[in-house]
C-alpha cells in the first residue's frame, strides 16, 4: 500500500515539473535556445510573490494579476538585451550569457533576501495541508492536485494555443524558419520577444507551485533547471504532452528512490534520466532529442 | 585571378615568428624563477602561487573543451570532485600522495572514456546541462561512501607527518610541474593533427566533417584530456586544503569561475585562459572578501563579455594586432 501511495504521490509531483519544464522546451521549440537561468527565473517569482504577499497581507492567487505580467516584462527585457544579440553570435553564447545571468540572480537574490528559505504556504490557509483521503493509508494534497491540474491546463493550452491561433501558426512558422517568416511580412525578432515573454509567464506559474507547495532558497534554481531539463528528455515524445508524462516518470522514480535509502530521491532522478539517455542513444542508432521538435 | 594565383605561391608558411621565439625564450626564464619558488618566496606568496597554478590547469582545460572542441561543460566540477574523491581513497589504501595524485588523474581521464561517449551525442546546451547532472549524480554517489561520511567529508591525513614547509615546497612543485605538464600537452595537441581537426570543428563542425574530419575521435580527446586535467586540479585542491568536503568540490561555483577565466581571457586561444586566470586570481585576492557581490560580478562579466567581446581579451588583441605569442597555428608571411 506503501508502495502504492508513493507511486501517487510521486505522479502527482510529476504534474509540478511538467509546470517547470514546459517554459523551458517551449523556449528551445521556438528559437533553439536553453536558457540556464530557467530555474533562477522560477525562484525570483517565487520570491517576487512572497513580497506581494508581506507588503499587501492578500492572498498569493491575487498576486499573480501582478507577477505574471511582471514576468513578461522580464521575458521581453532577456530577449531585447540578452537573447536577441546572443543568437546571432553563434551556439556558445546563448550558452555562456544565460549562464552569467543565472549566476547574477542567484548571488543577486541570496544579497537581496538573503540565506534562509522562504515559503507561500502561509499564506493560503488550509490549502497548504488540506487532503482528501482515498484509503487509510492513501491522501492526496490538495494542493498537489491543484499544480497537476494547472499542468494539465497549461500544457493543453499552450498546445491549442500553437496549433489553432494565428500567433501560434506565427511562432510554429517562426520556429521553422525565421528567414523565410520574414519574406511574409512578419518580423521574426517581435515574434521571439512574444515567445520569451510567454515563457517567462510559464516560469512565473512554475514559480508560484514552487512557493505554495514547499520552501525555497536564493539558490534554489539549479536543481529547478536540471529537474526542469529531465523532465523534457525522459518524456521524449514530440509534443507537450511527453513533458507531462516526463515529469510523471521523475517524479514517480525519485519518490521510489526515497522509499529505498534516504539518499535515494536525487541519485533515483538522476540515474533514471541518464539510463533513459543511455538506452535512446544507443537502442535508436542515435539521440532524437525530443527539445528539438517541441514546438512543432 | 593572376594575383590570387601569385598570393598563393609568393608566401612562405611559417610557424614561429621572431615574436614568438623571443616569448618562448622568455617563458622559459619565466619557468625557471619559477621553479626556483620555494627558496625566493615568502611562504604566503608562494602558496598563492600553488593556487594560481592551479586555477591555470583550470582555465586551459575548460577551455580545451569549450573554445577548441565547442562543448560548454557547466558540470566539469564532476571531474575535480572525483579526482579529490580518488587522492582521498588511493591515499587511504596507502599510496603514497603524489604517485596517488598522478594515478587519480589518469584512473579519472580513463572513466572519462565511457562518460564521453555517452555526453558527446547531447548537443550544445544539451551537454551542458547533462554534464551538471552527472556533476550532481557522482556527488551524491561519492556522499554514500561511509569514508567520505556525507556532507560532513574528511580529510587528507597523507601531509600529516610532513612538517608545513616541507608540505608547502611539494605542493608548489607539483602544481607548477603538472601545470607545465597539462599545458605542454594542449600545446602539442593543438600543433598536430588533432589540433587541426578541432581548430576546424571550433569553426564549423559541420564542415569539417565534410573535409573527413573524425568529430567524435577530436572531442573525445579533448574531453578525456580535459577530465585528467581537471582531476589533476581536483587532487591538487584537495592536497593544499587538506579537507575533502563534497559539496566544495562538486560545487557549481568552479563552473562559473572556469567560464570567466576563460571566456574573459579568450575562449579558442592559447594564451587566454592564462591571461584569465591571473585576472581571476587577482579579482579574488582584491575583491574575494566581498563574497556574494563579487560573484554577482563574476557573473556580471560572463554576461558582458560573452555578449560584448565574445574573443575575450586575448582573442581582441590577437585579432587587432596579429600578435601570435605561441605559435599553435600557421600563418602567412611575406619573404
Amino acid at each position: 500500500m506503501n508502495f502504492l501511495n508513493q507511486l501517487l504521490q510521486g505522479a502527482l509531483l510529476g504534474g509540478f515539473y511538467a509546470l517547470l519544464a514546459c517554459g523551458l522546451s517551449f523556449l528551445f521549440g521556438v528559437m533553439r535556445v536553453i536558457n540556464l537561468a530557467h530555474g533562477s527565473l522560477a525562484v525570483l517569482a517565487a520570491y517576487w510573490l512572497m513580497t506581494f504577499c508581506n507588503m499587501s497581507g492578500l492572498s498569493p492567487f491575487l498576486g499573480l494579476a501582478l507577477m505574471l505580467p511582471a514576468m513578461a516584462l522580464v521575458g521581453w527585457g532577456l530577449q531585447v538585451a540578452v537573447l536577441n544579440r546572443s543568437l546571432k553570435a553563434g551556439p556558445l553564447i546563448p550558452i555562456l550569457s544565460t549562464f552569467g545571468v543565472a549566476i547574477i540572480l542567484d548571488n543577486g537574490m541570496f544579497e537581496t533576501y538573503g540565506a534562509n528559505s522562504a515559503a507561500l504556504g502561509p499564506f493560503i490557509g488550509d490549502l497548504a495541508y488540506g487532503s482528501w483521503s482515498l484509503t487509510d493509508t492513501i491522501y492526496v494534497g490538495q494542493l498537489d492536485a491543484l499544480i497537476f491540474v494547472a499542468a494539465v491546463i497549461v500544457l493543453g493550452g499552450l498546445t491549442l494555443m500553437l496549433r489553432y491561433t494565428p500567433l501560434g501558426r506565427t511562432i510554429r512558422a517562426t520556429a521553422d524558419d525565421p528567414a523565410v517568416v520574414e519574406l511574409i511580412g512578419v518580423n521574426p525578432h517581435r515574434i521571439y520577444a512574444v515567445a520569451v515573454a510567454i515563457a517567462m509567464v510559464l516560469v512565473g506559474l512554475a514559480g508560484a507551485a514552487l512557493g505554495l507547495r514547499g520552501s525555497f532558497d536564493p539558490y534554489a534554481g539549479g536543481p529547478l533547471l536540471i529537474f526542469a531539463f529531465e523532465t523534457v528528455v525522459i518524456g521524449g515524445v514530440g509534443s507537450l504532452w511527453g513533458t507531462l508524462i516526463g515529469g510523471i516518470v521523475l517524479g514517480v522514480s525519485q519518490n521510489i528512490g526515497a522509499e529505498i535509502s534516504p539518499h535515494g530521491f536525487l541519485i533515483a532522478g538522476h540515474a533514471v534520466f541518464l539510463a533513459i539517455l543511455i538506452v535512446r542513444t544507443y537502442s535508436w542508432g542515435g539521440l532524437r532529442f525530443p527539445l528539438r521538435r517541441a514546438a512543432a | 585571378m593572376n594575383d590570387m594565383h601569385g598570393a598563393m605561391t609568393s608566401p612562405k608558411v611559417e610557424r614561429w615568428t621572431r615574436q614568438s621565439a623571443v616569448f618562448a625564450l622568455s617563458i622559459a626564464v619565466l619557468l625557471a624563477v619559477l621553479a626556483l619558488g620555494p627558496f625566493i618566496f615568502s611562504a604566503g606568496f608562494a602558496d598563492r602561487l600553488t593556487t594560481l597554478f592551479v586555477y591555470v590547469i583550470l582555465a586551459a582545460m575548460w577551455n580545451a573543451l569549450a573554445g577548441y572542441g565547442g562543448l560548454v561543460s557547466i558540470g566539469q566540477q564532476v571531474f575535480i570532485g572525483l579526482g579529490g574523491y580518488a587522492l582521498i581513497r588511493l591515499s587511504n589504501a596507502g599510496i603514497p600522495l603524489y604517485p596517488a595524485l598522478i594515478l587519480s588523474a589518469v584512473l579519472i581521464g580513463a572513466l572519462a572514456l565511457p562518460l564521453g561517449t555517452l555526453m558527446l551525442r547531447l548537443r550544445g546546451a544539451e551537454f551542458s546541462i547533462g554534464m551538471w547532472v552527472l556533476a550532481e549524480l557522482a556527488h551524491f554517489i561519492v556522499n554514500l561512501d561511509p569514508l567520505i561520511q556525507g556532507e560532513t567529508g574528511t580529510s587528507l591525513r597523507a601531509l600529516d607527518h610532513l612538517p608545513p614547509a616541507i608540505a608547502r615546497a611539494d605542493n608548489y612543485w607539483i602544481s607548477l610541474a603538472l601545470m607545465v605538464l597539462l599545458l605542454g600537452a594542449v600545446f602539442f595537441l593543438l600543433r598536430g593533427r588533432t589540433g587541426a581537426s578541432i581548430q576546424a570543428i571550433r569553426d564549423d563542425e559541420t564542415a569539417a566533417a565534410s573535409v573527413g574530419v573524425n568529430v567524435t575521435a577530436s572531442k573525445q580527446i579533448m574531453f578525456v584530456l580535459a577530465a585528467a586535467g581537471c582531476a589533476a586540479a581536483g587532487g591538487l585542491w584537495l592536497a593544499t586544503t587538506i579537507s575533502y568536503q563534497p559539496h566544495a568540490f562538486f560545487g557549481i561555483q568552479w563552473t562559473a569561475y572556469m567560464l570567466f577565466m576563460a571566456l574573459v581571457g579568450g575562449l579558442g586561444t592559447f594564451e587566454g585562459p592564462i591571461i584569465g586566470a591571473v585576472l581571476f586570481f587577482l579579482m579574488e585576492s582584491w575583491f574575494g572578501a566581498s563574497g556574494v557581490l563579487y560573484l554577482i560580478g563574476l557573473g556580471a562579466a560572463a554576461l558582458v563579455f560573452s555578449l560584448f567581446l565574445p574573443r575575450g581579451i586575448w582573442g581582441t588583441v590577437e585579432q587587432r594586432f596579429g600578435v601570435r605569442l605561441l605559435p599553435v597555428g600557421y600563418r602567412l608571411a611575406s619573404k
